[in-house]
């Protein structure tokens, strides 16, 4: 493996800190459509959604996941590997989980005649697919970081586990929490 | 030797004091290199290209605007259906124009200068190896390369590239049926920014990183060269304004593809009838599309600013004058560069209250740019100046960005830009302040660091006739089209001759088109001496052929990946001890001496 030097102490792992930025990109990704959104319900031709039910279990699912990556990790820190390979693919299937709730509340919102795309639909409920969707490819893109985690400790000496690919995951997988928890009270708040 | 970081792709070995301890197949070295010079080198190349082409570009449609009464049989060789009897279409037009604004904002002067300077340099002056990831570094730039390919790709198909204007609004690329371009050019021109976008996003979060992370002992963020600092603002502005473009882009697949009615309405299109969409709002495009746009601006603007400082203040042979000035100014216009955007937008009947706001926080700019323009001007004042070609280039910096911020302050009044607003008076504005001076600030950083990247001398006699002609020419082609702004000519038509009252800018239009096949021809010099001198140029003989302080020029002169040899040099001063206590210049790693006097 090769490695840079610096010769200033490091106060945050680079990599980290490139997660960080990242996070700041994706909030103004998201910031840009939800503002869009506002604006757009302000200009009139606004129609009135109310939330699928599944919405709400969907929520305590994603929550429920942070707690479980937040467990792995304290477990790979106290090197209980195998412990923390089951928290990890916990995670990733609750990640997985909640992708189906939201696929499934679309369905529900399809059933009650709200057309989400197409010439039918109003952009009310268009928005709400394109931002809920668009938060959906970001949970899948933390499931495949998770996946690779998951094999990354496998392929890793025991106790020799790198900490801070996991840590920056993790990070990231609390971010598509709390940004999802945005959105959802985003959703109450300006419907 | 202290804290180590671990490097991403393990095949790429240099060991710890950065000389090649294997042998680089060409496949590593100079194609999927992961070596921040390397990778600076192919931004720079591509941006080559690209200028060349979109250059080339503006010279064909200049043909039709200044002889639009002509015929020229090589276009129909050159061109085929869209030079049609020796002139060109109006759909080849928009098309040119449209690819012509597309390329050089963001391909040039976005990923050809951020991409090279960021990438050669922040690394080199901040003291590092390489980038905080030079695995993202490199996948930065493939992704800028299959945004080219696609982009060049969306020349060839049957309906022809994008023709709606580089800012791309709706309808015209919303709908397919608007116009030729409007179908599968639309196409290609939106996955292209879309891989653009993750490109320049990919640069930005390694740049700031880099800076923030991973500078040498001694060198703390006051002793930065105020390149490093306008590359970083430039990045904090592009990580935090392309997402909000691609919100925008994404909204606008969904119209294109999906039937949905985000920017489309109920309008009728001739030969379809009325769309089926309801309630949307292009509007609502042109804020997404100007919260970006406007940052953009400064994006192409503050790399060029950060590499005329340092050359005045090496030229000059004289500290920069207010150097955390220019750092706070920097700051204050990447403020309110988020803060200004609806000033594109005076005339779509945005509230006049807020229009009015809008007109306050613009002029406002004025305030940080025209400290800058003070600190550059007293930087030169009385300083023991060397004309090299980059210093030209910079002064030539300086002259075009006064010019062109002044008639800002004209557009950035509500009530003149309802007269001025897409008149050519507004093309004459930009081409000025952003087009042609963010230019001169790259040549004047190529000019300047070339010998640090190819350890050759460019042609200084090639180099005065490239600068006197391409000034010269500058403000030839574009001072005349304010008065045609002034009388009112609409920019982005085709043919000016069938209106009484443009007539009399006819002879006018011929020789603005006259002069930029002159300036076109130039810049063919600049790349023969450029690329020439890469392989039969003067050897670099010294090690730091400016006499500059910074840490750049430590570095051998043909530097391997990982820039020094043995520790990286540690920093004890500020980059601008230029005649300081009587000596011509202090490097920065040289330590403070007891008896020196306070700067
Ligand atoms: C005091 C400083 C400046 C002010 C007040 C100002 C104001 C304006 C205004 C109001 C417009 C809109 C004109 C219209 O479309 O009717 C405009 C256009 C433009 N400005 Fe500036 N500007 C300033 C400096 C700059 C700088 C430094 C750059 C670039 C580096 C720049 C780049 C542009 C571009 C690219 C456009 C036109 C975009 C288009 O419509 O295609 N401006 N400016
Ligand atoms: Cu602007």
């Amino acid at each position: 493996m090769s490695t840079i030097a610096t010769n200033e102490p490091q106060r945050i792992h680079p990599h980290r800190f490139i997660m960080w930025i990242a996070i700041g990109s994706i909030v103004m990704m998201f910031a840009g459509m939800t503002s869009a959104y506002i604006v757009k319900k302000n200009q009139g031709n606004w129609l009135a959604i109310e939330l699928p039910v599944l919405f709400w279990y969907s929520t305590a699912v994603i929550l429920a996941s942070s707690v479980t990556i937040f467990l792995a990790n304290t477990a790979l820190k106290a090197g209980k590997t195998s412990f923390y390979k089951t928290l990890i693919t916990i995670t990733a299937i609750l990640g997985v989980v909640f992708i189906s709730m939201q696929w499934e509340g679309f369905k529900d919102l399809e059933t009650r005649g709200i057309a989400l795309i197409g010439p039918q639909s109003n952009s009310a409920s268009s928005f709400l697919f394109v931002i809920t969707g668009l938060h959906m490819l970001h949970v899948l893109g933390g499931v495949i970081a998770l996946i690779v985690t998951f094999f990354r400790s496998f392929w890793v000496q025991e106790g020799q586990i790198n900490l801070v690919p996991t840590q920056i995951v993790a990070t990231y997988w609390h971010f598509v929490d709390v940004l999802w928890i945005y959105l959802f009270i985003f959703y109450q708040l300006i419907a | 030797m202290s804290h180590e970081a671990v490097l991403h792709g393990d095949a790429h070995g240099h060991d710890d004091h950065g000389h090649h301890e294997h042998h680089d197949t060409f496949l590593t070295k100079y194609v999927f290199s992961q070596d921040h010079k390397m990778i600076a080198k192919q931004f720079l190349i591509t941006g080559m290209v690209w200028a060349v082409l979109g250059g080339l570009m503006s010279v064909l449609f200049r043909l039709q605007l200044g002889y639009p009464d002509s015929t020229f049989p090589f276009l129909e060789d050159l061109l085929g259906k869209w030079g049609k009897g020796g002139r060109i279409t109006p759909e080849a037009y928009y098309a040119l124009v449209t690819t012509h604004g597309t390329v050089l904002v963001f391909f040039v002067l976005t990923a050809g200068l951020s991409g090279t300077f960021a990438n050669f340099l922040i690394p080199l002056q901040v003291g590092a190896r390489d980038m905080a990831s030079p695995f993202m570094n490199m996948l930065s730039y493939w992704f800028f390369f299959a945004a080219s390919i696609v982009m060049l790709s969306s020349m060839f198909v049957e309906t022809g590239p994008f023709s709606g204007g580089w800012t791309a609004y709706p309808p015209l690329s919303a709908l397919g049926d608007a116009s030729p371009g409007s179908k599968t050019g639309m196409d290609l021109w939106i996955i292209s920014m879309a891989l653009f976008v993750v490109s320049s996003l990919l640069g930005g979060l390694n740049y700031i990183a880099t800076i923030l992370n991973m500078r040498t002992k001694g060198m703390s963020m006051t002793r930065l060269p105020l390149t490093i600092w306008a590359l970083f603002f430039t990045a904090v502005l592009g990580v935090l304004s392309f997402p909000v473009l691609f919100s925008g882009f994404i909204l606008l697949i969904f119209d294109r593809n999906f039937g949905t009615s985000f920017y489309l309405s109920d309008i009728f299109v001739n030969g379809v009838g009325a769309l089926p969409n309801e309630g949307g709002s292009a509007i609502l495009y042109q804020h997404l599309f100007w919260f970006l746009g406007h940052p953009e601006v400064y994006i192409i603007l503050l790399p060029a600013m950060g590499m005329v400082s340092e050359i005045l203040s090496i030229n000059s042979r004289k500290p920069i004058f207010g150097y955390m000035a220019m750092i706070g100014s920097l700051f204050a216009i990447a403020i309110l560069a988020f803060l200004v955007w609806a000033h594109h937008m005076f005339v779509t009947g945005l509230n006049p209250f807020l229009g009015s706001v809008f007109v306050l926080l613009t002029l406002l700019i004025a305030v940080p740019s025209a400290i800058k323009v003070f600190n550059w001007l007293t930087t030169l004042w009385r300083g023991n100046i060397r004309f090299t070609p980059a210093m030209l280039f910079a002064i030539g910096f300086v002259s075009l960005f006064i010019s062109g911020g002044l008639t800002g302050i004209w557009l950035g009044n509500s009530a003149l830009d309802i007269h001025l607003h897409d008149t050519y008076f507004v093309i004459a504005h930009f081409h000025i302040v952003m087009g042609v001076a963010s230019m001169f600030g790259m040549f004047a950083g190529i000019y300047h660091w070339f010998p640090k990247m190819y350890g050759k001398q460019l042609n200084n006699t090639l180099g005065y006739i490239h600068f006197w002609v391409t000034i010269a020419g500058a403000y030839l082609i574009f001072w005349p089209m304010h008065y045609e702004g002034l009388a009112g000519m609409p920019r982005r038509y085709y043919d000016f001759s069938i209106w009484e009252s443009f007539k009399q800018f006819g002879e006018l239009n011929k020789f603005i088109s006259l002069v930029s096949m002159i300036v076109f021809m130039v810049q063919l010099l600049f790349l023969f001496n450029f690329f020439y001198s890469i392989f039969k140029g003067r050897k670099l003989t010294k090690q730091n052929p400016w006499d500059a302080t910074t840490l750049e020029w430590t570095a051998p002169i043909n530097p391997g990946h990982g820039n020094w040899v043995g520790e990286i040099p540690e920093v004890h001063r500020w980059p601008y001890d230029y005649g300081k206590d009587g000596v011509d210049f202090i490097a920065q790693t040289t330590p403070v001496g007891a008896d020196e006097s306070q700067h």
